[in-house]
């Protein structure tokens, strides 16, 4: 592994952060638009500032299926928060890590001196992903367009088949792998088999999720959130938890993937929302020139590769050259913020550096590299519960991995998430 | 004084290009002199007989904004005005009789003249700015067109469409201009001139006019069109009140299939109209307008604006602020209080840009702010919290110290003096009074409230404020009730009097209706509210000893506040409509009217002996923007000169000995009877 080093030439600091709720995907189009909900965290975010929003340098924006009426969103996003004509910005994609890549960009351009003062961040509206008319149709439509004659246009319409009606579910091509053909959820039933997670043990954990998060909303954990409000209501938490989630109970679902037989279902996956996450990152000269008080330090960013049937394991592949780059061990990581891809997924990766076989072979070690304590990771929850608007969740784990740290008053996180197509990410975060 | 207006140059193509450049002002208005140096430049180019003409403003705010309406004032007789009227058609005549192709490019607005300019060129090409409007606005000021648009417009678009514009004097903005054929293409201001310039060279083929509006111009389907159309504008305007669009209606009806004989009686209808109380006041009422729009020219930066109290009020005014343009921060309590406001606000919005993607792009400047974290940044903070000293001056000990210098610090409280609640600020003299009425939407009045020694600077930038965000300053001296509310309640106080007395309510409304009043005391007192009503009457009570009719406090025991709880002194539907019981066979006392309005009028004269406001225009403009005053009366005092001081004193004291001392004649009457002017007042200005 090479000698990589992310940002030690000029220090990112993260300021602040603000997300919305995530709200579930109930089968219809969302109230809330990617760009609104970015707009509504971000306004809030940025009120709270001793700058205004035209200082920012750049404002760049993870997003995995922007709507087609909201082209290149990050720059949509910047003009809809007042940033003015003058502050650029640009959107990210790289599926589920869109935000934790935004994240990255804008830290390696304030670690280069190229900028002071970035937002970045994600957002994403699943429950609005396009719905696509087929080739079929699309053919059908192009012919008619061009018969000029009514017989022409007779001839054409003669061909027309009800298949032709049959859309194409932007979300599920998403969420699919065009390469190994498995859409996510397989993915996890592969890497479930491979280490023997259970069933039970996937509901259990899921069951846990929501628990940890009801909570945390308790207990007032949640306060990065920045309220929606539709028709005179304000919308405050994230509404997918399950407080009277029990294994029993969701140990009866169906499994949704591999059908009949497998074991990831509806319940012990990351639920499909729309939200939003932002994170304001400065470099030390705007520190001092706004007197701001940061948050924390983004030490180091890594990220890996690995073969797209097992992306569920892609935390393990980034996180283990951070940890080695930065002569750091599992143990040493006060938290974790693991995305909760699947509830199976979390508990491979957790397996997969319990195995010495696996970390002798895949991650070249001498044995294995330990476990995590179950107390130091995801101890608010995570997607199975709050859910995974997947243009947004990289943002979301690195602010709250650094909320986790202030409130436990410890030093070192990992933010870390598993990609579609065969991708790991992971952020290493200090709290100064 | 010839070439002072108009310049005129020919292009290589022998295009004549003729452009408006009033001299000494911003906008080009027809006035005689421009008038008249058109006529002679038009007479130039009958004999230079150029390939085409071109007519265009140099202005940047828009083309042509109508007739001058200071020269109206100066007619006496129909007479007069019938002889610069068709003096005026001649020209437009001239115009449309040109041996060569006219175009007439429209850079923003044409109003009035200006539109019935452009309407006796061949073709017009417009911006498609959404700035740019069209219309006539004659009817407002109680006229109908006079320099040919009853024929022209009828001709050009068909009498459905004119009408409509006539008859309500609304804006046609370019899409829907370009829609009903009123001009011959809109394109982006850029290409104005190129768009002119191709039409000059080559001028499209005109299509004849459609059999349906020919067929609407015959006599027997004018009568039943003549007879709908009475029909609709009976629903907005007595014929007493407002007799211009009815004028109008009979022009068309009778002359609509004779365009020559047309022109002469507009000519007369418009000249008879001019000289009628209804056209002077409603002119005097535009010069008020202008008059309070002059009161807030200083410039100032105003971005961002922080409210507090995300009530009725509060977030409305937030929401206004927002939709004309500013950055708002609403704060209150919890966002639970600031969540209904923002669900009207967005209402607001989609109604005004007809649009939820354009709404939400205003939502986009509301920022929800329960820590007041915006404090800081604030241009202007306005208070909207509830009526409570004390809750006020913590609460300014708090925003003091986040504010940054030079920001306005205002409230919009209605009832309570400044001076009671700036003593604590370190400079207590900052405090300013920012009340806006309700619903601050449709109501463009706002009082901007100082007390003797409030820094002027302060009072200025409010009044500046309030022109930026399109409302009308009115500046009042800070006094319990200020002007708007102290006025208008013993005028609702005699109402609920009149209702002790057993008389329907639906006749107490009618007859200040039929005064001119645009909704009656009661129906009005529903809907502020007589929670509201009730505490502004007590404090009132208190400061000057306005007489609070009966039966006021049960109603508020009994929660009944109004339209808000559904019950007042009206029942309310689901929708807000009243249920008003009909009087069935009962005959209303003939002095209904005159007590209230008597009572109204006895109250400013009372504000103007105090010196609430500088001067009576300023007051008539004040009642008529902040309380719809029957604008054809021309507002109280003028009202008062036109009525005579000494017959309203006279029923003053008659009302006085059969109902009691609270129409005891107010001290003020008696400079008004002496000089005819309140000369206190207008010496203090």
């Amino acid at each position: 592994m090479s000698k990589r080093n992310a940002y030690n030439d000029r220090p990112v600091y993260v300021i602040d952060g603000a997300r919305t709720p995530f709200l579930k995907a109930r089968g219809k189009p969302g109230l809330f638009s990617a760009s609104e909900l970015a707009v509504n965290a971000g306004r809030t975010l940025l009120a709270r500032q001793p700058f205004s929003p035209e200082d920012l340098d750049e404002v760049v924006i993870g997003c995995a299926m922007p709507s087609p009426d909201e082209p290149n969103i990050g720059r949509l996003i910047a003009l809809r928060l007042g940033c003015g004509d003058e502050t650029p910005g640009y959107t990210v994609m790289r599926n589920c890590a869109s935000a934790m890549q935004a994240v990255d960009n804008a830290a390696k351009d304030i670690a280069l001196g190229r900028a002071d003062l970035m937002l970045a961040g994600g957002t994403e509206a699943m429950s609005r992903a396009p719905v696509l008319f087929n080739d079929d149709m699309v053919n059908f439509l192009g012919d008619l367009a061009r018969a000029r004659k009514p017989m022409d246009k007779l001839k054409v319409f003669s061909k027309f088949r009800p298949g032709h009606l049959k859309p194409v579910i932007g979300i599920m091509k998403g969420l699919t792998d065009p390469l190994v053909d498995l859409n996510m959820g397989q993915t996890c039933e592969v890497i479930a088999h491979k280490f023997d997670i259970t069933r039970r043990e996937m509901d259990e954990y899921s069951v846990r999720s929501h628990l940890r998060l009801a909570n945390a909303v308790d207990e007032g954990y949640m306060d990065e959130i920045v309220p929606l409000f539709h028709k005179g209501k304000v919308l405050g938490e994230d509404d997918g938890m399950r407080r009277d989630s029990n294994a029993d109970k969701l140990g009866t679902i169906k499994p949704f993937f591999d059908r009949k037989v497998g074991k990831v279902t509806a319940a012990n996956s990351s639920q499909i929302t729309d939200g939003s996450a932002l994170l304001l990152l400065a470099s030390e000269d705007a520190v001092k020139k706004y007197n701001l008080k940061p948050l924390g330090r983004l030490v180091d960013t890594e990220w890996a590769g690995l073969n797209a049937a097992e992306m569920g394991l892609g935390p393990v592949y980034a996180t283990t050259p951070l940890l080695q780059r930065n002569n750091l061990s599992l143990a040493d990581i006060d938290y974790w913020e693991l995305n909760e891809a699947f509830a199976g997924q979390v508990l491979a990766c957790q397996a997969a550096w319990e195995d010495d076989e696996f970390c002798q072979k895949e991650l070249g070690l001498d044995k294995a590299l330990g476990s995590i304590d179950p107390e130091k990771i995801n101890i608010d929850g995570g997607a199975v519960s709050l859910g995974h608007p997947v243009g947004a969740t990289g943002a979301r784990l690195s602010l709250h991995a650094l909320n986790v740290l202030k409130r436990k008053d410890q030093k070192l996180a990992i933010a870390t998430l598993c990609i579609g197509g065969g991708l790991g990410g992971a952020m290493l975060l200090e709290r100064v | 004084m010839s070439n002072k207006h108009w310049k005129l140059d020919t292009d290589n193509n022998n295009v004549a290009w003729l452009t408006l450049d009033q001299a000494d002002t911003g906008t080009n208005v027809l006035s005689s002199e421009v008038m008249q140096e058109l006529h002679n430049r038009l007479n130039e180019l009958e004999a230079q007989k150029p390939l085409a003409l071109i007519i265009k403003s140099a202005k940047k705010s828009g083309f042509i904004a109508g007739a001058d309406i200071s020269m109206f004032e100066t007619f006496d007789t129909p007479e007069q005005a019938y002889e610069m009227v068709r003096n005026g058609q001649g020209i437009m005549d001239q115009i449309e009789n040109l041996p060569f192709p006219t175009v007439a490019q429209i850079n923003g607005f044409a109003l009035g003249g200006g539109l019935e300019l452009a309407l006796a060129c061949d073709y017009r090409v417009m911006t498609d700015s959404s700035k740019a409007v069209l219309g006539f606005p004659e009817v407002k000021l109680g006229l109908c067109p006079g320099f040919g648009g009853t024929v022209r417009a009828t001709q050009l678009i068909g009498v459905t469409a004119a009408m409509d514009m006539m008859l309500t004097g609304r804006n046609i903005r370019p899409k829907a201009a370009k829609r009903m054929g009123l001009v011959t293409q809109i394109v982006p201001a850029r290409h104005l001139d190129k768009a002119a310039e191709m039409i000059a060279l080559k001028p499209p083929i005109k299509k004849a006019r459609s059999l349906k509006f020919k067929a609407m111009d015959s006599l027997p389907s004018r009568k039943v069109l003549a007879k709908v159309l009475r029909k609709q504008v009976a629903k907005k305007a007595k014929k007493s009140h407002y007799p211009a669009p009815y004028r109008m209606i009979d022009l068309w009806e009778e002359f609509g299939g004779d365009p020559q004989t047309m022109y002469k009686e507009e000519a007369r209808a418009i000249s008879e109209l001019m000289v009628t109380d209804t056209s002077r006041s409603l002119v005097r009422v535009f010069g008020l307008q202008n008059k309070l729009k002059a009161g807030g020219k200083s410039k100032h930066k105003f971005e961002h604006v922080h409210v507090i109290g995300a009530g009725v009020m509060g977030g409305d005014i937030a929401a206004w602020c927002a939709y004309r343009g500013m950055t708002v921060s609403l704060q209150d309590r919890e966002y639970k209080y600031i969540a209904p406001a923002l669900e009207r606000a967005q209402k607001l919005f989609v109604k005004k840009t007809r649009s939820a993607q354009k709404a939400s792009y205003v939502m986009d400047r509301i920022i929800p702010d329960v820590n007041g974290d915006c404090v800081g940044q604030a241009d202007v903070v306005i208070e909207a919290i509830y009526e409570n000293p004390e809750a006020k001056r913590a609460l300014y000990a708090s925003l003091e110290p986040k504010m940054k210098a030079g920001a306005v610090l205002a409230t919009n409280t209605s009832s309570i003096k400044l001076e009671d609640i700036s003593h604590e600020l370190s400079d207590p003299n900052r405090l300013i009074g920012l009340h806006f009425f309700n619903p601050v939407a449709l109501m463009p009045l706002v009082e901007v409230i100082g007390t003797d020694t409030t820094n002027k600077l302060d009072l200025e930038k409010g009044m500046a404020f309030t022109r930026k965000i399109d409302r009308l300053p009115l500046a009042c001296k800070s006094s319990p009730g200020f002007v708007v509310n102290r006025v208008l309640t013993p005028y609702m106080n005699e109402a609920f009097f009149i209702a002790n007395e057993g008389v329907p309510l639906i006749e107490i409304d009618k007859a200040a209706t039929d005064f001119g009043m645009p909704m009656g005391p009661i129906e009005l007192a529903d809907t502020v509210g007589l929670d509201v009503a009730g505490h502004v009457g007590k404090i009132l009570a208190d400061a000057y000893g306005i007489e609070m009719p009966d039966g006021l406090e049960e109603m508020l025991e009994k929660k009944h506040l109004g339209k808000k709880t559904g019950q007042g002194f009206y029942t309310y539907d689901k929708k807000g409509k009243p249920h008003k019981p009909k009087a069935e066979n009962y005959t209303a006392p003939a002095d209904l009217a005159e007590r209230m309005v008597y009572q109204y009028l006895n109250e400013a004269v009372a504000v103007l002996r105090d010196g609430v406001v500088t001067d009576p225009e300023s007051l008539d403009a004040g009642m008529i923007f902040g309380t719809g005053f029957a604008p054809f009366r021309g507002g109280p005092i003028h009202y008062i000169r036109s009525t005579g001081a000494n017959n309203i004193v006279a029923k003053l004291k008659e009302f006085e000995n059969k109902y009691g001392a609270r129409f005891k004649p107010d001290a003020g009457w008696d400079a008004f009877i002496t000089t005819g002017e309140n000369s206190n007042n207008t010496e203090s200005e």
